[in-house]
């Protein structure tokens, strides 16, 4: 613990020590302090704007999040309602993840929604008709969604088909087989176990509602990530500073740790001390580790550098020795064993293998991946992006349906917001193109 | 001699830059007047000024053409006072034909609003016969070669009754046969009462071909010069600022032992496999050596370095590649790289750089094992390497996060060597390596290659400027139709003795076909 505290005091001391950026944020109260310090507010301004698509998607969020609030007077962000939207949403986001990185090497996928349904059918099979385990027929689930991946990513790397175009096949061909393994019917109910990850939430009896005040575990996993998440921030700084070559003011720097921060006090007072909260659901452990493992394969691995090198620009790749096949089939592996584990998420929390399901959830996915800030030519995007991509549509359906909006209006609605979110980004670009 | 356009003080700004101040310009009937500067002096923005991309009023100054003031608000409006502008990007349409390219937007229409395709095909076969194509007009654009497409792009100006001619580096693209036919043209429709605008940075070309010369450097209007009575070297002077007492640096020659060699390197075409595109290529490169590829465009340099380089083009290649004597395997792009090679393409933008990426990512994308510890890439240690090529390489930006397609070609280039140098190659093979780069920027390219030869590089350098490669090389082979025709010390290498040997295989073709 010595080395973080180390770290926080040499992180004040830069933040005491940049007086300018200071006083830009003081500076607007006055239009004295404002013709004063122009510099800096300017400076400030321009880090802001540089940073425009980042963060205005974050604070898209946020206002949509206050919006609501406002508009259902205050019954979106209860417990139970919070703990709702995290488990409705989870195996959009999980799908969302896998598109984003498939969007940015320049690809599409229309096929997870079938994937996923196919993958919930036969884990089905396994489960309820043969009677397997319900860790066997997960592993088993995620093995077979490894091999559609690969079936898939054969087509595009391999033989050179358009990724839409083999992904539309898929489409077609994973929901026959959903209908197939399933004969037309429905398979139900599925073992208790098997349906946790969908809908269970952390050692529900160790702290009943009743006789405790808060739900500990989840209070300590909350404290548990404040301090990674705030530790890994500073760390990451101070190495920066030392090594001379941090690019990010302070003042912006504490106040992207201070709202992370907030969010996680936030979201461990809903799930855990809030009246009514139930504790963590296990689908937000699998989603919060599936998002910072994947923000690390995309940022500090090879495979994840390679993939924006890809999406940026193809043939630089290729010849600057990047196997840009091997990418793309790996990319499409790694979207088979993600539509899979949300096909076992969703099929676990409505307790029942359909052939209906998983429908219309590539559209989602892609929604959330393009409004994330994903670009439609490639080699732009994030992991984060996408997933507050996905929460912003997932807050937008919960919050008009607690408000008693007709699903007519949540498509029309839903459909405005992907448009103008691009439109922004669109936009966003156009100018900064021009003022470079 | 009047004049047919006066702009005058033309400021354009746009957020935060101010891309040209207070520019004259003043053009006279029938004359060709060439537009030179550094790149970013702000030529390409003047033209759109001229000719409405950027409409009346978001600009100060005026325009006077043909003794009236105008005011375009588009494109449209100054093609109609019969401005037609030429991009260096051709525009033509790849899949329709030579004729409906050319009345593209124009469309000869009959009665009842149909395309009148007698009228269309017949008019025009005239106007590519104007511009000394014989080529049926019913052929597919993409058919044709990239000298015949300019010379389709000027039969479509023609078809709209071009009074005024903007050429934005017509013979980038064009090899020496093909930009002699061009600059050929130009004089031909002057003669014909056409007026033409050219912005080049070939200087051999402005001096052959204007009239006068308009300098620009930094958005001003420096000077306009007669093109008789100045040396090229008085124009340099004028769009640097300064005396450029070289235009190749000196060096230090001290060549070591042989680094890389191929020895009956044999290339076929990528789809038509009986084509042979090189024919049993030798070619030796000793450390500390610039050696020169010399050959007119369709040789097959960029074919040979590529297959050279992973077997990134060409079919059923045969031959053997050693470093340091001893055979190495480059049949993939990665045991290229392994083995010692790089290669900077002559297309920066379409094979060379990721350019929504930043620099650091740029530079390190073919060497980024070198960053991997266990696993992880690391990013700190990414931007001290990226600051040490920025510092080194003078490439102009304050931070390696500066997105590279903002930045200029020279730049660019710069980006490119680094990633390269990054890999820590023994052979450097470098494909037009001042492409599309100003001059002042080219010198400091030349300069960094100096420095990797008198590192103990081999350092290979392809161009179609004769006289880059006879300033920088040791040593130059000459490649014509696939063959390697001559090899050349420096000291017995003249631009005529090279261009024999680069035409030789055409001329040795036309005698026996006679």
């Amino acid at each position: 613990m010595s080395s973080p505290n180390d770290t926080s005091t040499q992180g004040t001391s830069t933040g005491g020590s940049s007086a300018p950026g200071g006083t830009g944020r003081r500076a607007p109260r006055g239009d004295a302090a404002r013709g004063l310090s122009p510099s800096p507010l300017r400076t400030a301004g321009s880090f802001l704007l540089s940073r425009v698509q980042q963060i205005g998607i974050f604070i898209a969020l946020v206002v949509i999040v206050l919006l609501f609030q406002g508009l259902t007077g205050g019954r979106l962000l209860t417990a139970g309602n919070v703990a709702n939207i995290i488990v409705q949403n989870s195996y959009i986001l999980i799908l969302a993840i896998g598109m984003v990185m498939i969007i940015i090497a320049g690809h599409i996928d229309l096929s997870v929604g079938s994937v996923a349904a196919f993958v919930g059918a036969a884990t089905g099979v396994m489960v309820v008709q043969w009677g397997w385990p319900w860790w066997l027929a997960i592993v088993v689930g995620i093995v077979l969604g490894a091999v559609v991946g690969a079936w898939q990513g054969f087509w595009v790397a391999v033989v050179g088909i358009p990724a839409f175009i083999v992904t539309l096949a898929g489409m077609l061909i994973f929901r026959g087989l959903t209908q197939i393994t399933l004969s037309n019917t429905q398979i139900t109910p599925f073992p208790a176990e098997y349906r946790q990850l969908g809908g269970g939430y952390l050692f529900p009896q160790l702290f009943p509602a009743s006789t405790s005040p808060a739900e500990w575990i989840t209070v300590g996993l909350g404290l548990l990530t404040l301090v990674l998440f705030v530790g890994s921030q500073l760390r990451g700084r101070h190495k920066r500073v030392k090594l001379g070559v941090e690019g990010e003011p302070a003042w912006w720097f504490w106040t992207r740790v201070g709202f992370g921060a907030l969010l996680i006090v936030l979201l461990t007072y809903l799930l855990g001390i809030a009246e009514g909260s139930r504790g963590t659901p296990i689908v937000l452990i699998v989603l919060g580790a599936l998002i910072v493992a994947y923000s690390v394969v995309m940022q500090r691995t090879r495979f994840g550098r390679h993939i924006y090198a890809v999406g940026g620009n193809r043939h630089a790749a290729d010849l600057s020795g990047i196997r840009s096949k091997r990418i793309d089939f790996m990319l499409f592996v790694n979207m088979g064993m993600l539509a899979a584990l949300a096909g076992i998420v969703f099929t676990g929390r409505l307790n029942s293998a359909g052939p209906g399901a998983g429908n219309l959830f590539e559209l989602d996915a892609i929604a959330a991946a393009f409004i994330g800030g994903a670009a439609v030519q490639g080699g732009i995007g994030t992991v984060v992006g996408a997933i507050t991509g996905g929460l912003i549509m997932g807050v937008l359906n919960n919050g008009m349906s607690l408000m008693g909006v007709s699903t007519d209006y949540q498509q029309f609605i839903k459909g405005m917001v992907l448009l103008l979110a691009v439109a922004f980004d669109v936009y966003n670009k156009r100018r900064a193109r021009s003022l470079g | 001699m009047t004049a047919i356009l006066e702009m005058r003080g033309i400021t354009k700004e746009f957020p935060g830059v101010k891309a040209l101040s207070d520019v004259n310009l003043t053009v006279e009937r029938g004359e060709v007047h060439a537009i030179c500067g550094e790149n970013g002096a702000g030529k390409s923005t003047l033209m759109k000024v001229l000719s409405g991309v950027y409409p009346h009023g978001t600009y100060d100054g005026e325009i006077v053409f043909e003794a009236e003031p105008v005011q375009f608000r588009s494109i449209s409006d100054s093609e109609h006072k019969g401005i037609v502008i030429i991009h260096q990007e051709l525009a033509l349409s790849p899949h329709l034909s030579l004729a409906e390219n050319i009345f593209l937007g124009n469309e000869r229409v009959g009665r009842g609003g149909l395309i009148d395709w007698h009228a269309t095909n017949t008019e025009a076969q005239k106007l590519l016969a104007r511009v000394g194509l014989g080529d049926n007009p019913a052929v597919r654009a993409n058919e044709v070669g990239v000298g015949k497409q300019q010379l389709v792009e000027i039969a479509k100006a023609l078809s709209k009754d071009v009074k005024l001619l903007i050429l934005d580096e017509p013979t980038a693209a064009l090899n020496d046969e093909d930009s002699a036919h061009l600059l050929d043209l130009i004089r031909h429709l002057q003669q014909q009462g056409i007026t033409s605008i050219i912005i080049s940075h070939k200087l051999n070309e402005i001096k052959a071909i204007a009239d006068k010369v308009t300098v620009i450097r930094d958005g001003r209007t420096i000077e306009t010069l007669v093109t008789h009575d100045v040396t090229e070297d008085r124009i340099i002077k004028g769009m640097v600022g300064r005396d450029l007492e070289s235009r190749y640096p000196d060096r230090d020659v001290t060549i070591g032992d042989e680094v890389f060699r191929i020895e009956d390197w044999r290339v076929h075409h990528p789809t038509e496999a009986n084509r042979v595109m090189i024919h049993d290529a030798n070619l030796s490169v000793r450390a500390g050596e610039v050696v020169g590829i010399a050959g007119l465009m369709g040789a097959g340099r960029t074919e040979l370095a590529m297959s050279v380089f992973g077997r990134s083009y060409g079919s059923h290649i045969t031959g053997t590649a050693y470093l340091h004597g001893k055979p190495i395997d480059v049949r993939t792009v990665p045991a290229a790289i392994r083995a010692g090679l790089a290669y900077a393409t002559e297309d920066r933008k379409m094979y060379g750089l990721n350019l929504i990426e930043d620099i650091k990512r740029n530079i390190s994308a073919a060497a980024l094992d070198k960053l991997v510890k266990r696993v992880l890439v690391d990013g700190e240690q990414e931007i001290i390497v990226a600051e040490g090529y920025r510092k080194s390489m003078r490439i102009k930006t304050p931070t390696v996060n500066a997105v590279v397609g903002k930045l200029s070609g020279g730049n660019q280039q710069k980006v490119v060597l680094s990633k390269w140098l990054f890999t820590d190659p023994e052979v450097l093979i470098l494909d037009e390596p001042t492409r599309g780069i100003d001059v002042g920027a080219k010198y400091e390219i030349y300069t960094i290659i100096n420095q990797l030869a008198a590192a103990g590089k081999a350092v290979i350098v392809i161009s179609s400027e004769l006289p880059e490669l006879l300033g920088i090389c040791d040593r130059i082979y000459t490649l014509s139709e696939g063959r390697m025709t001559g090899e050349f010390p420096i000291a017995q290498a003249t631009p005529e003795a090279l261009m024999q040997r680069m035409t030789q295989e055409k001329e040795a073709d036309h005698v026996l076909a006679q």
